[in-house]
């Protein structure tokens, strides 16, 4: 606790970095996964493609990734874009999979009813079919999130600034102190972007706090005594 | 922390001579280079450490967390606990855990430190695929089997498990791939495996031993897991190949490769 203290502005510069690595490929996975997944679901071969190529590149260990990518991107070696590079991929695999089967998910009749109102195709996928994917996608998100808070530690065996300085610092120094404070920055940064996707994701979809499910159950039972 | 990466009591391999700066055709090279598949740190005898310390690891993991998993998966009891513990572990970052265990045990070398934090990695997914698995077979089946006089034991056995079994390989398929992927690390506390030819390769700025010993890392990850999918195909019962083609075929997707 008193290392913790003393060192707390060294820390906090860590999480900084830590955050933006993690958050980023959130923001940027979900950008790339969503317009892919719709592609996915109105074109079989590229279904095909899109749902191989995501495994294949999940299956790439992150260390691999991560001092592969800078010989293809360019990047030096120290580079942050190369994790962000490396998590986004590994997002993207996960999303474009849960995404799909959440745009699968929507009731047909729903889509047919908004094309009958006069919905463009643009217009209802932006304004029908993706907000009623939003539960699925945002538990894509928490899972990747989850991950991503850890793998992001990794980079720090290239010497990447994140959290995961405080463990090869810490062992390089003979100090478990330090690592348990990495360890459970960790934890608590995972732990705090679970509850922002979980508030976000609430902001997000306001029919489903109201009564107990109207989207589930059949209007006939929704309505309150 | 180069420096200190030098001081390990690990030889690195003899240095590949590369004719050219690019680190793509360093990292070709590197991997045709006979020198790096022969002899006791070439990649043959990395690869071996690192299946080696996956094996172990697996061993473990799977003693730990099938029974508690099909005990769960049977009876229901606990379900809450371990989908939270499972949910928990998860988040834990490996590498923290594993310098953590190097630093508190005894001799700086040994293997069990790091195994043990593996351990922790891969107990989740088999843990939760083994209660899925259990739990997602159809009651009616279960029902079935204990009126005609099946013991609890049968039914777990023999009903309970061949059913749920896809389930239950899918978790232990994605407990497998993390492993590969992470005993890459353990290189950074002195270990061996395949991470050796990243740790080694990054201290002494040999950008081709690290893209070539990436490439085998990654080539090894994707052929294991390929001759799994192939393994899982094998080994559930044809009977429940109809009815699974139906529903999403890969389970979950699972998440971390740290």
């Amino acid at each position: 606790m008193q290392w913790f203290l003393a060192n707390l502005p060294q820390v906090l510069n860590l999480t900084g970095y830590h955050l933006i690595q993690a958050v980023v490929p959130l923001v940027l996975s979900v950008i790339i996964a969503v317009p892919l997944a719709q592609l996915a679901r109105v074109n079989k071969v590229a279904s095909g493609i899109i749902l191989s190529a995501g495994s294949l590149l999940f299956t790439v260990p992150s260390l691999a990734l991560f001092v592969i990518l800078p010989s293809i991107l360019g990047t030096k070696i120290l580079d942050f874009t190369n994790i962000i590079v490396a998590l986004t991929i590994y997002a993207v695999a996960l999303l474009v999979r849960s995404t799909l089967d959440a745009l699968n998910s929507v009731d047909d009749t729903l889509r047919q009813s908004a094309t009958a109102m006069g919905y463009q195709p643009l217009q209802r996928f932006l304004s029908v079919d993706l907000p009623l994917s939003l539960p699925v996608l945002f538990a894509g998100l928490r899972v990747i999130s989850v991950s991503n808070i850890s793998l992001v530690t990794v980079g720090s065996l290239l010497g990447i600034p994140s959290l995961g300085f405080l463990f090869t610092d810490g062992l390089q120094r003979n100090f478990p102190t330090e690592i348990v404070v990495g360890i459970v920055g960790t934890l608590l940064l995972a732990l705090f972007m679970d509850v922002v996707l979980i508030l976000l994701q609430r902001l997000l979809t306001p029919w489903l706090r109201t009564g107990k499910s109207i989207s589930a159950t059949p209007r006939s039972t929704a309505v309150p005594a | 922390m180069s420096a200190l990466i030098l001081t390990l009591p690990f030889t690195a391999q003899p240095a590949t001579t590369y004719s050219s700066t690019d680190p793509f055709s360093q990292g070709w090279q590197w991997l045709t280079d006979p020198l790096n598949w022969h002899g006791p740190l070439s990649v043959p005898v990395r690869i071996l450490e690192h299946l080696g310390y996956s094996g172990l690891t697996l061993l473990i993991s799977v003693a730990i967390a099938v029974p508690i998993g099909l005990y769960v998966g049977h009876t229901g009891r606990g379900r809450a606990v371990v989908v939270s513990l499972a949910g928990m572990l998860r988040a834990l970052p490996t590498l923290g855990i594993m310098t953590l265990f190097a630093l508190l045990a005894s001799s700086s070398l040994s293997l069990m430190p790091a195994i043990w934090s593996l351990v922790l990695l891969a107990v989740p997914p088999i843990l939760t695929g083994t209660y899925a698995g259990i739990a997602a077979v159809d009651r009616e089946i279960v029902d079935a089997a204990r009126s005609m006089g099946m013991t609890e034991q049968q039914i777990l056995f023999g009903v309970e498990v061949p059913n749920g079994l896809a389930v239950m390989l899918g978790g232990l398929r994605s407990a497998v791939l993390q492993v590969l992927s992470t005993v890459a690390v353990v290189a950074f506390i002195s270990l061996g495996g395949l991470g050796r030819y990243i740790i080694d390769g990054l201290a002494v700025q040999d950008y081709g031993q690290v893209l070539g010993g990436a490439v085998v890392i990654a080539v090894l990850a994707i052929g294991i897991d390929g001759l799994l999918a192939v393994l899982q195909r094998l080994v559930v019962s044809p009977g429940l190949r109809a009815a699974r083609a139906a529903p999403e075929q890969d389970t979950p997707v699972l998440p971390s490769i740290s």
